[in-house]
């Protein structure tokens, strides 16, 4: 599946937030090859102060997907936006629109009329949105290519809050790129979410919290290309009653 | 002419100036200020010396040299409480300190009662926190006033115009980007606020998943709120949102600082390396010491003693950097 032309060399998106050093962030992208980096911007380092971070971050070699995490209105999130666009030149924006701040869940109505306005300024959207059919349905139409339904809460590490909703959204959009953002806390969530079909995982606070980030990363990579594989591969469906693998004529199985 | 000037009189010159002159050496220490101010970033330290809690999210050498630093204070500046400091979180945030509790050493598990018995004005309010009973504080401005005094009676007066010397180290901090272009800036928010109908004895910290708080009394009811971390080198200005996180945090740690007065607002950029370390760096006749992001008062004397060896005996510190020989 490819993300606005880009074919990704591995499924995982990897936060910069929330490291200990930008050295413990550059080793967690070097352990893992993250195939793409998210970067959020903030007005503080509008005027160039912010410059030394966001070269560690270009030095990376990784795709660059600047966010616009902690905006809450349309248009905080379209400043951002372009911002992000002089910055790291790049079409690409994961965009954020906060609808309320304990659970960071986003607001969609707002983030769907900020999709539109990007895509008509040219902006490739990818939408950090819920798993809400009709939403994505509007984000779809509002020109978005790419959806990102959260797994759960950011920074919440519960996983997938609601594997039905993630599994009829990849039915119901076979053709469209599907990312979980957010929720991610464990490799095996991350094995999950692609298992269902997605088509990459985007994380951050699993990874920049652990004791070890680099080793952290690297296992979600790995549990995210097992998940993908698993995909690819046709798994079996599960059933109620053993299936022996070997023939049972001539053994006493009616006893 | 003196042997060695130092450029740069914030805590890193400072403490770099004790250590020469308690080896014997003849320095000059230049500044554009006669006297510690609000030029240097230290100045607007929290002044923790917390190595146990910075090892949270610190390499190994903060905790082992910062340990050494609460003893090179009281001796060389004076003013340091030795009273430990308390790490709380509100219910809905325990998981974050069952991580702090992980990542760190040094503590003792309180309940609700031993909080209260440590700090009356917090009792009822924490169910679970942490007690750090080795860490200290001091009042940074004190501290590096103290310092400036003791090199002024051995005859080290701040001057404003470099001299030629055999040696020179630069301590300038973030401004001495135009010659170190791998440090960044890491900007701090602070306040310092006047709050006397809360009586708090040692540094509080509050956890939280985005906006961590600390707190550490002053005296005379004075309390020093921070510090926000923000990769920018942007040094002048507060946000509003900054300042009401922090203001927020110190409410839901004890409600009567709503009603403080604030008396101070300080934003200042650390200098900081990539793995967020201190460095020494050599070039001909020139040494660099500089990178002590948010642990200046932890790891000051710690660098000191490695730039004054290294300046008298050509030892290899520990935090010399031979890669930018």
């Amino acid at each position: 599946m490819k993300f606005y032309g880009t074919t990704l060399p591995n499924p995982l998106m990897l936060g910069t937030a929330l490291y200990p050093s930008p050295a413990i962030m550059a080793e967690a992208f070097k352990a893992s090859k993250a195939a793409v980096a998210t970067v959020s911007l903030r007005r503080e380092g509008s005027g160039g102060e912010g410059q030394a971070f966001w070269q560690i971050i270009k030095d990376l070699g990784t795709l660059i997907l600047p966010n616009t995490a902690g905006c809450h209105t349309v248009k905080e999130a379209v400043t951002t936006a372009h911002m992000a666009r002089e910055v790291f030149d790049t079409k690409w924006i994961k965009l954020e629109v906060i609808g309320h701040t304990d659970t960071l869940q986003p607001d969609v109505f707002a983030l769907t009329e900020a999709a539109k306005v990007l895509t008509e300024d040219g902006f490739q959207v990818f939408p950090y949105c819920t798993e809400d059919l009709i939403v994505a349905d509007k984000l779809l139409n509002a020109g978005c290519e790419v959806l990102m339904p959260w797994g759960a809460p950011i920074g919440s590490g519960l996983g997938l809050n609601n594997e039905h909703g993630l599994r009829s959204l990849r039915a119901h959009f076979p053709d469209v790129p599907l990312v979980v953002d957010a929720g991610i806390g464990l490799p095996s969530h991350a094995a999950r979410a692609m298992e269902l079909g997605f088509d990459a995982i985007l994380l951050n606070t699993a990874v920049a919290k652990a004791g070890d980030p680099a080793t952290m990363a690297k296992a979600m990579v790995m549990a995210a290309e097992a998940g993908q594989a698993a995909y690819t591969a046709d798994p079996m469906e599960p059933r109620d009653m053993a299936a022996p693998s070997t023939p049972v004529i001539g053994k006493a199985f009616l006893t | 002419m003196a042997d060695v000037q130092i450029i740069g009189a914030g805590v890193a010159g400072l403490t770099v100036a004790t250590e020469l002159v308690a080896r014997g050496t003849d320095v000059r220490l230049i500044d554009r200020a006669s006297s510690p101010g609000a030029h240097a970033c230290s100045w607007w330290a929290g002044g923790m010396l917390a190595p146990y809690c910075e090892r949270e999210s610190a390499e190994e050498p903060v905790l082992v040299h910062g340990l050494e630093a609460v003893d090179w204070w009281d001796k060389n500046a004076g003013g340091v409480t030795r009273n430990g400091s308390l790490v709380v979180a509100l219910d809905r945030d325990q998981s974050d300190l069952r991580r702090f509790a992980r990542r760190t050493s040094g503590f003792a598990e309180v309940d609700a009662e031993l909080i209260g018995e440590l700090e009356p004005d917090l009792a009822g309010r924490f169910r679970t926190g942490l007690f750090f009973k080795d860490e200290a504080h001091l009042s940074p401005r004190d501290a590096l006033t103290a310092l400036r005094d003791n090199l002024a009676a051995k005859g080290v007066a701040i001057e404003t115009d470099p001299q030629d010397t055999a040696t020179t180290i630069d301590c300038r901090g973030l401004a001495a980007r135009d010659v170190i272009p791998d440090l960044r800036g890491v900007k701090g928010e602070m306040l310092i606020i006047s709050c006397p109908d809360v009586t708090l004895s040692r540094p509080v910290r509050l956890l939280h998943p985005r906006i961590p708080l600390y707190i550490v009394p002053r005296g005379d009811g004075v309390y020093m709120l921070g510090a926000t971390m923000i990769e920018s080198s942007q040094r002048t200005r507060i946000t509003a949102r900054s300042m009401l996180e922090m203001l927020s945090a110190a409410y839901a740690l004890h409600p009567a600082f709503g009603e403080a007065e604030i008396l101070e607002i300080g934003v200042d950029a650390r200098p900081a390396f990539a793995d967020n370390l201190p460095r020494i760096r050599r070039q001909g006749n020139t040494v660099y010491a500089n990178g002590l992001y948010r642990h200046g008062f932890l790891l000051a004397p710690a660098l000191a003693a490695q730039v004054a060896e290294h300046v008298l005996t050509g030892a290899t510190p520990e935090f010399f950097d031979a890669d930018h020989r």
